[in-house]
C-alpha cells in the first residue's frame, strides 16, 4: 500500500525482503545501509535474538531521491526466517508494495528455499495479494559457496513468472543494489498503472 | 490489492495537523504523532528533535500488529489502547477508526487520565477527517477513470534509472 502524500509531496512505499532462515535477508539490508550516505538513509532497526537470528524484523528507511517532484520514500523490511515465526511474518506483510525472495544458493538448502515461498504465496494471499501480480524479484544469495547449486536448477525450481532473477554474494554487495534497483523501479511502475 | 493506496491532500494535512498540534497543548504532551497502520509516519506534533520519528513510526507500528495478533489469539478484535510505562516518559497508543494509530508521549507533567479524555476527543476528529478524506479520494479515482491525469501516469524508466544514478 503506496502512501502519497500530496500536501508533503512524498512516496512512501513498503519492501519486504522474504526467504528461508540465515539466507541473507539481514545482510542484504546491512550491505545497503553500509553503502548509502547519511543524508539518505535512516537508523537500520534490528528486532534481533542474542544470536543475531532476526525475531521480528529489520527496517531501513531510504530516501532515493525525486521522481516527477515527489520524494520518493522506500521502507525496507525484512521477515525472520525462521519456520516458527510464522505468525510474525505474516504481520510485516501487511501493506506490502513490493517483494523480494532471498533464497539459499546451497544445496542442502533447496527444499527450505521452495518452503519459504510456498509460505511467502499462502501469507500474501491470506492478506489479499497474489504473487503472480504483486512487484517481486528473485534473489539467488551466496553465489560465492562451493555448495551453490547452479543457477539455471534454481531458477527452475523457484522462478515462477519470469520475474527479474539476480545472482548474489550479499556480505561483498555482489547484487545486493541490482536486487533492491529492480523491485523499486517495478513498485513505481506499479503506480503508473494505478 | 488488498488495501487501497493511503493518498492525502493539502487540505486533510493541515486538518490533521491543527487536530495533533491542539492535543498536544490540552493533554500536556511532548510529542503526538501519527502513524499509519502499515508503518507510514503521517504527521506529527513537538519536540521531534529528540526522537528519530522514522524508526519510531515503524515500531509502532510493528507494537500494534504483534498487538492484534495477541487479541485475536485470545477472541478479542483488538486491542484499542497500548499503553507503556517508563520511568520518566510514557506512551500511550491509540487505534482511530481502525486504520490510523494515535501516538501521545507524555512525563510527569501530564497525567495518563488527562491524556485518555483528550485523546478521545481528538480521535473523533480524526476519524471524522480520515472518512472525508476516503471519500474524497474515491472521487479522484472516478475522475481519474473520466481522464484526469495522474502525476505517476508518466513516470518513465529513465525517471527511475536517474534515482538511482549516484
Amino acid at each position: 500500500m503506496t502512501f502519497i502524500n500530496y500536501a508533503a509531496r512524498e512516496i512512501n512505499c513498503k519492501i519486504v525482503f522474504y526467504g528461508p532462515g540465515l539466507g541473507g535477508k539481514t545482510t542484504n539490508l546491512q550491505y545497503v545501509y553500509d553503502r548509502t550516505n547519511s543524508n539518505s538513509k535512516g537508523k537500520l532497526i534490528s528486532l534481533a535474538t542474542e544470536t543475531d537470528r532476526t525475531l521480528f524484523f529489520d527496517f531501513l528507511p531510504l530516501d532515493l531521491g525525486t521522481v516527477r517532484g515527489f520524494r520518493t520514500r522506500f521502507h525496507l523490511y525484512t521477515v525472520p526466517g525462521q519456520v516458527f515465526y510464522d505468525a510474525s511474518r505474516k504481520l510485516i506483510l501487511k501493506g506490502v508494495d513490493g517483494v523480494v525472495f532471498v533464497a539459499d544458493s546451497q544445496r542442502a538448502r533447496a527444499e527450505s528455499n521452495v518452503e519459504s515461498l510456498q509460505n511467502l504465496d499462502k501469507n500474501l494471499k491470506e492478506h489479499g495479494y497474489d504473487l503472480a501480480t504483486i512487484p517481486y524479484v528473485l534473489q539467488f544469495n551466496k553465489r560465492d559457496l562451493p555448495t551453490a547449486m547452479p543457477a539455471d536448477e534454481m531458477y527452475q525450481q523457484l522462478n515462477i513468472k519470469g520475474e527479474p532473477t539476480f545472482e548474489a554474494v550479499a556480505p561483498q554487495g555482489v547484487g545486493v543494489f541490482e536486487t533492491l534497483k529492480a523491485v523499486a523501479k517495478l513498485v513505481l511502475l506499479e503506480l503508473k498503472k494505478k | 490489492m488488498a488495501s487501497p493506496d493511503l493518498i492525502m491532500y493539502d487540505e486533510e494535512f493541515q486538518l490533521i495537523k491543527e487536530i495533533i498540534s491542539r492535543l498536544r497543548v490540552d493533554a500536556n504532551a511532548k510529542i503526538v504523532f501519527l502513524v499509519d497502520k502499515n508503518g507510514q509516519q503521517i504527521a506529527a506534533n513537538g519536540d521531534l528533535e529528540s526522537v528519530d520519528t522514522t524508526s519510531l513510526a515503524s515500531l509502532t507500528a510493528g507494537n500494534v500488529a504483534a498487538t492484534d495478533g495477541l487479541a485475536r489469539l485470545i477472541g478479542e478484535k483488538e486491542f484499542s489502547i497500548l499503553f507503556h510505562e517508563g520511568e520518566k516518559d510514557n506512551i500511550h497508543i491509540s487505534i482511530v477508526g481502525q486504520r490510523v494509530i494515535l501516538v501521545v508521549i507524555f512525563d510527569d507533567r501530564s497525567s495518563l487520565g488527562l491524556v485518555r479524555l483528550r485523546v478521545r476527543k481528538a480521535s473523533m476528529e480524526l476519524e471524522k477527517v480520515f472518512q472525508d478524506l476516503l471519500k474524497k479520494v474515491e472521487v479522484e479515482k472516478s475522475n481519474l477513470a473520466s481522464g484526469f491525469e495522474s502525476p505517476f501516469a508518466e513516470i518513465t524508466d529513465e525517471d527511475i534509472d536517474n534515482l538511482f544514478s549516484e
